[in-house]
């Protein structure tokens, strides 16, 4: 068992460095990705990418507690909060290319490099002879592991810190909704005979919107559905997509006049 | 075999693309995701001086961050969702009304 033991040791050892080695990249083309995508919906999923290899990062340095909650917290509750305000703000509004300020692209650039190199280059050297110390063995103290040893000075020492954060987050959520609740006067809102009588008045469809495009040619909702002469109907795709063009197959009488 | 200089660098270099992120981009919730960015590379950073130190201090204090994080992705998207609602834009160039 004592022969066995720097064997595994050895094997954790090259195992974190595949890790390292394979995620850290990806990890860092998550992170340029995100900033450069045009799309903020395409940045959303460049910076997902980079949280979960972040939470894999976390597991393989003894802290498992950290990463799944880097992955269910973060990537799975702060991430899809993004995706939904996206949703209903920003999905359309794509940055210019024409930047406003002279030379701040420029700037941006030659500083950012600049400050990667020195703090990168700084931090590697001053670390460059020490060795990681063993969690593994400050978290085999505890019989539940490494949640029971975070939990430990989570609820002793820090306990005053967990309360007042719980208290933030709680002060948060109620700001969230303070802030975006619409203030709507006690006459404004029209009654459901009100709402059914304007649905059938001249002018108005009563009728569901059509669905969207053919599934028999393409599969995407972007697909315009077509009208019984062969344009297409502006009222079957979502506004907030941009209409997909037929091709010339698809846009082509699909000949059955015969 | 990644030391705690590898991960720091790592670290390091995250946090300057987050950083060359709030510079460059002007939609306001890519901005917003690029601090969040920013917030992850200093919990990685925590992380491994927590293995560093075998100290688990290092692993509450990114939990804290986390949670903090967490509260102000919630208020901050609120403000962008109310400015939206008003002005109807995203870009940060546009909330210019204090601008002297």
């Amino acid at each position: 068992m004592t022969a066995a033991q720097p064997l595994l040791a050895a094997g954790a050892q090259s195992g974190e460095a595949w890790v390292f080695w394979l995620l850290a990249p990806v990890a860092t083309a998550g992170a340029v990705g995100m900033v450069l995508a045009r799309n903020a919906v395409h940045s959303a999923l460049w910076l997902v990418l980079t949280m979960l290899s972040l939470g894999v990062f976390y597991v393989v340095q003894s802290a498992p507690f950290l990463g799944l909650v880097q992955v269910i917290v973060y990537t799975g509750a702060i991430m899809m909060l993004f995706l939904f305000v996206l949703m209903l703000v920003g999905r359309d509004s794509a940055d210019s290319l024409i930047e406003t300020l002279r030379g701040q692209r420029v700037a941006a650039a030659v500083l950012g490099t600049g400050l990667a190199v020195l703090l990168a280059t700084g931090t590697f050297q001053a670390l460059a002879g020490t060795q990681m110390a063993d969690l593994a063995a400050v978290n085999a103290a505890y019989p539940g592991g490494n949640i029971q040893a975070v939990a430990d000075p989570l609820f002793s020492r820090w306990v005053l810190g967990f309360e007042l954060t719980g208290a933030l987050l709680i002060i948060a959520a109620v700001g969230a909704l303070m802030l975006t609740h619409i203030v709507r006067e006690k006459g404004e809102r029209r009654t459901q005979a009100e709402l059914m009588r304007a649905r059938f008045a001249p002018g108005s469809y009563p009728g569901p919107l059509p669905g969207p495009g053919v599934f028999a040619t393409s599969s995407s909702n972007a697909t315009p559905a077509k009208l019984p002469d062969g344009t297409a109907a502006a009222r079957s795709i979502s506004p907030i997509l941009k209409a997909r063009e037929l091709t010339a197959r698809e846009a082509a009488g699909k000949e059955t006049e015969r | 075999m990644p030391g705690p200089g590898h991960y720091l660098a790592l670290a390091a270099l995250l946090f300057t693309i987050g950083a060359v992120g709030v510079l460059v981009r002007r939609n306001a919730i890519v901005l917003f995701m690029c601090v969040e960015l920013m917030l992850n590379a200093g919990n990685l950073a925590l992380v491994t001086f927590a293995r560093l130190h075998g100290d688990l201090n290092g692993q509450v204090m990114a939990f804290f961050v986390m949670v903090v994080a967490a509260a102000e992705v919630v208020v901050g998207l609120a403000i962008i969702m109310l400015i939206f609602r008003s002005r109807r834009s995203a870009s940060v160039d546009d909330a210019n009304l204090l601008k002297y």
